[in-house]
């Protein structure tokens, strides 16, 4: 243990603490811009500098370590003075017109200027204004709003292998950008979005297609339906300030109706679907000795990786569509028929916790026929939080209201999808008593949950031993994808998800998205898992009716029609 | 005459070409008294030299060396040869010169520490010296000096030159570390240092060329005899690049302890024209700029530590009274916003708010806010930036706003 005095407390903490934790530790609150939970020390903003007795310069606290006898102090006049005038000079060459900018009063430097007393700036603007990269239907990279903190950098270059951003130039020509200037889409970018989700300021952000669905709402010759993502139902709280881990499932219904949405439907229904078509799709590969290990296709950001970086493994990737595209596709057909509207009036918006989903319903596969999309528009959970307020919704209190017919019964299995490990887990549970034809004595496969980086697990399906894997992140995924493309791969079916805990920590989740808030929305995954009745997809009554009436049989024509797509290489 | 040759001492006199005139003049002598004795030794030595580092900050260099000796595994040389620093030239004096002397010292350190791999860093824009040391490099392989088994003694040295593409922040120690790496010359956070994790995190040593150059020297003649010359708190000698408006510009080496003014006037034979000294700046663009009335101060690490700044390149440049403080400071802070690496935030945006302030004195339209204003910016930047960039940048502010405030209120706006 090092002892030493913060602003005149003693301190003790565990050795190579840094002074900011250990300030942190005790109560004392020390402001920080670049630094961010999870992610690593870039001591670049310098704003949480701190005097040490003995030293003249200000060191910054978040990579300093303790030393015993250290005296600290946290709030002397030049360290206030120097934070100030650091928060100055940066919001000197930002784009601070802060009430034309989607994070105004979500934004950290906004608040870190309040915090500290900034009413006007010393220093007069030095922004030189360049064009907005607005070239691809996900992210919008405003670049004179960029403070160069380097968290998305980070994100994505140690996060998610990718390295799509980095800084290009020096001194005030430095920025953040592509390779070469380039835009985006011009990158291997998958969209994934966790670039925006760490950014402290507006410089990247979803492209807000909230204008289109009031646009659509108020549309009276459109029957507008919306449906909701397994993952956003324990983080849409967040967006009104409820705690991390909020179940509010059936608030978001209320609140849905409450916007003008003529039904409103549960993705969860399509994940139970994607259950059974994936599950026996994965049946007939072991079966029929198709391309093993078989790898699961729900996740968009995953897609776009694998076609740009992967492309030698696409036919390992399940042919289903994902949930999203699945009710989509639906919707436009079963549904429309059951309801007698023509598809081009009906009006499909999806909830996501995702910003890649954004990408993918607008593929050229994701038409059926190549008429109508699927889905028509994707809002992040920030886009429909936005929407929320707009509407002066009192969410909180609001009556809860349940999903409309006729999708209207899902089990536990399709609500942990939004978790890693879940898809897996929802699959294992159908595949072992289809195979198996024997009930599962415990359906928790604990072993593919929690937040592991690789998870695997071993079931036996027809008295054989198969092994399973699950991963997050990109950079997880890459150590499975190599194994695959050198052929080395152990496994039979592989899940993989992009974002860090699973669509719970999507990139169009909440702000303020930290390992501590996944822990917590995974947990309340699970609550919701298990206070379902049902918790097994194929033990799914709808569905059941749904192949009955309209699809038939899992796999067959119909489901290859409207449920089924395929993967091409885009090796740039 | 006030010069004494120590590390100069062989320029004009040796092929730089040549290995066989080095070797004719005590070339590799230090080298082989080295490996003839134990590597503390060698250590031991160098610090009864009491020699420290000539690349500005004046480090102990046994300090540095006896951290890499005892670090096991892999570990790194590199001479720091990017001298970017306006005003400096000694460093390519010395690889144009005498370049087997730098290899000599740096083999030296590689006995001493037990590095098998060390780099010669050079600035971009130093072509010939770039050409001069891998040729010298070469030959001192084919000499068996360098490579594998040297001097039969069974050690390894591997020597390679580095260079970037005209940086100035790459002649900061972990600016210099990234670009060999094959980075950007982008500063990283310190601690830990060099010598506990550098180039691939591995410990490693950095030294200036002039500081290698001296090793082979105190081995030879031992480090109580090196240390006679110069002054209690800064032993041996200082090579000095002299410029700007003086009639004898070069490069001289002079022990510790002369003043300034005997190296403007004595060897450089005083002003041109015989005009009026209106500032002399110290060290280059991040050293402090001075009065007439302080030439007498004399050149030593503890003096110029007074001004906040290490300046121990020991470059000085004389300004006469056709200029004004603010034609010099804008000049410095125009280089500043040029070289900041962008990483951090006081470097990257103070230095630009810097040169308009200074501009509106320059221009007559500061006020007094403007001067607490500079003042206040300059010490927030010297405080709180990432390197020794932003640290060591505002020095010629600070400096020139305690002795030329005067200059400072004659152009403010009442």
């Amino acid at each position: 243990m090092v002892n030493l005095k913060i602003n005149n407390i003693d301190v003790q903490v565990e050795e190579n603490t840094t002074i900011l934790e250990a300030a942190r530790r005790n109560h004392i609150d020390i402001p920080t811009l670049c630094n961010y939970p999870d992610l690593s020390i870039k001591s670049e903003c310098r704003v949480c500098v701190v005097e040490i007795d003995g030293q003249k310069k200000l060191p910054t606290s978040c990579s300093t370590i303790v030393r015993e006898g250290m005296v600290v102090n946290t709030n002397s006049p030049k360290v206030l003075n120097a934070r100030k005038t650091i928060i100055e000079l940066i919001l000197a060459n930002h784009d601070a017109n802060c009430t034309a900018c989607p994070k105004n009063l979500n934004c950290e430097l906004q608040a870190l200027a309040n915090k500290l007393g900034i009413d006007k700036n010393r220093f007069p603007t030095v922004l030189e204004v360049q064009p907005v990269d607005d070239h691809n239907p996900v992210l919008v990279r405003n670049i004179n709003r960029c403070i160069k903190c380097g968290r998305c950098i980070d994100m994505c270059k140690n996060v998610q292998s990718m390295g799509v951003l980095d800084v290009m130039g020096r001194s005030k020509d430095s920025k953040i950008t592509p390779a070469y200037g380039k835009y985006l889409s011009d990158e291997f970018c998958t969209y994934c979005g966790q670039c925006s989700s760490v950014c402290p300021v507006g410089a990247i952000i979803e492209k807000d297609d909230t204008d289109r669905v009031w646009e659509a709402l108020n549309n009276p010759s459109l029957h507008v339906i919306v449906q909701v993502a397994p993952a956003v139902r324990v983080s849409l709280g967040e967006e009104v300030g409820m705690a991390p881990g909020s179940i509010v499932t059936e608030k978001v219904v209320a609140a849905l109706k409450y916007l003008g949405f003529d039904a409103v439907f549960d993705t969860d229904f399509t994940a139970d679907l994607t259950i059974i078509e994936e599950g026996n799709e994965l049946i007939e590969r072991v079966t029929n000795g198709g391309t093993l290990p078989m790898m699961t296709s729900c996740c968009p950001g995953w897609i776009n990786f694998a076609e740009q970086k992967y492309p030698e493994i696409l036919d390992h990737i399940s042919t289903c569509k994902s949930p999203q595209q699945m009710f989509g596709a639906l919707a436009k057909s079963y549904y429309a028929e059951k309801m007698n509207i023509k598809p081009e009036d009906l009006f499909v918006v999806s909830i996501m916790p995702c910003t890649a989903k954004k990408y993918e319903a607008q593929r050229k596969e994701m038409r059926i026929d190549n008429i109508n999309p699927d889905v028509d528009v994707v809002l992040t959970t920030r886009e429909l939080g936005k929407m929320i307020r707009q509407m002066g919704i009192n969410f909180e209190d609001i009556q809860e209201i349940p999903f409309d017919k006729p999708f209207g019964i899902t089990t536990g299995a399709a609500a942990i999808f939004g978790a890693t490990g879940g898809v897996m887990e929802a699959a294992l549970r159908t595949v072992y008593e289809v195979v198996n034809k024997e009930e599962l004595q415990d359906i928790n496969f604990t072993q593919v949950r929690g937040t592991d980086g690789i998870k695997e697990a071993e079931v036996v399906l027809g008295g054989q031993k198969v092994k399973v894997a699950v991963a997050h992140t990109l950079a997880n995924a890459k150590i499975l994808c190599e194994q695959v493309k050198a052929g080395t791969s152990p496994y039979t079916f592989i899940e993989i998800m992009t974002c860090p805990g699973g669509c719970i920590g999507g990139g169009g989740q909440p702000y303020g998205t930290t390992n501590a808030v996944r822990e917590k929305r995974i947990e309340a995954t699970y609550n919701v898992d298990e206070d379902m009745p049902i918790r097994k997809s194929h033990e799914n009554p709808d569905i059941i009716a749904l192949y009955d009436e309209y699809l038939l049989k899992p796999l067959g024509k119909k489901s290859h029609h409207l449920l089924h797509t395929h993967y091409s290489s885009r090796n740039k | 005459m006030i010069q004494e040759k120590i590390v100069s001492k062989r320029f004009g006199k040796v092929n730089p070409l040549s290995i066989d005139s080095y070797i004719k003049y005590d070339g590799y002598k230090g080298l082989e008294k080295a490996v003839s004795n134990h590597p503390t030794q060698v250590i031991d030595e160098i610090e009864k030299s009491r020699i420290r580092g000539r690349g500005g900050a004046g480090f102990p260099a046994h300090i540095k060396a006896r951290a890499l000796a005892n670090a096991s595994g892999p570990k790194f040389i590199v001479c720091n040869g990017d001298e970017g620093e306006p005003g400096n030239f000694k460093d390519r004096m010395l690889m144009e010169n005498d370049p087997h002397a730098i290899v000599e010292g740096m083999v030296i350190m590689a006995y001493a520490t037990g590095a098998k791999k060390g780099y010669v860093y050079i600035r971009g824009e130093y072509q010939n010296a770039i050409k001069i040391m891998k040729a010298t490099i070469q030959a001192a392989e084919e000499k068996g000096f360098l490579g594998e088994n040297i001097l039969n003694k069974g050690f390894d040295f591997k020597l390679e030159v580095r260079s970037g593409a005209g940086s100035y922040v790459v002649g900061e120690e972990f600016s210099m570390i990234e670009s060999i790496e094959g980075k950007p010359g982008r500063s990283r956070v310190k601690p830990p240092f060099p010598t506990d994790k550098g180039i691939h995190d591995r410990p490693t040593l950095i030294n200036n060329v002039e500081t290698f150059v001296n090793f082979p020297y105190i081995v030879l003649v031992g480090g109580e005899e090196f240390a006679k010359v110069g002054t209690a708190s800064s032993t041996g000698t200082k090579l000095i690049s002299l410029s700007g408006n003086v009639k004898n510009k070069g490069l001289y080496e002079v022990p510790f302890g002369t003043s300034i003014r005997d190296v403007i006037f004595q060897l450089g034979k005083g002003v041109r024209n015989n005009k009026p000294i209106k500032m002399v700046q110290l060290g280059g663009a991040s050293g402090p700029i001075i009065p007439e009335y302080m030439l007498d101060m004399s050149i030593d690490f503890d003096r110029f530590e007074n001004f906040d700044s290490k300046t121990g390149t020991g470059a000085i440049i004389v300004i006469d009274d056709r200029y004004d403080i603010f034609d010099v400071l804008l000049i410095n802070m125009k280089f500043f916003v040029h070289q900041s690496c962008g990483k951090c935030a006081p470097c990257r945006e103070g230095h630009i708010q810097i040169v308009n302030l200074l501009n509106k004195f320059k221009t007559h339209r500061a006020t007094e806010k403007d001067l607490m204003s500079l003042e206040n910016l300059a010490k927030v930047i010297q405080q709180t930036s990432l390197c020794g960039l932003g640290q060591t940048s505002m020095t010629s502010i600070i400096s020139s706003l305690r002795y030329f405030r005067d200059d400072y209120f004659a152009k403010v706006r009442y």
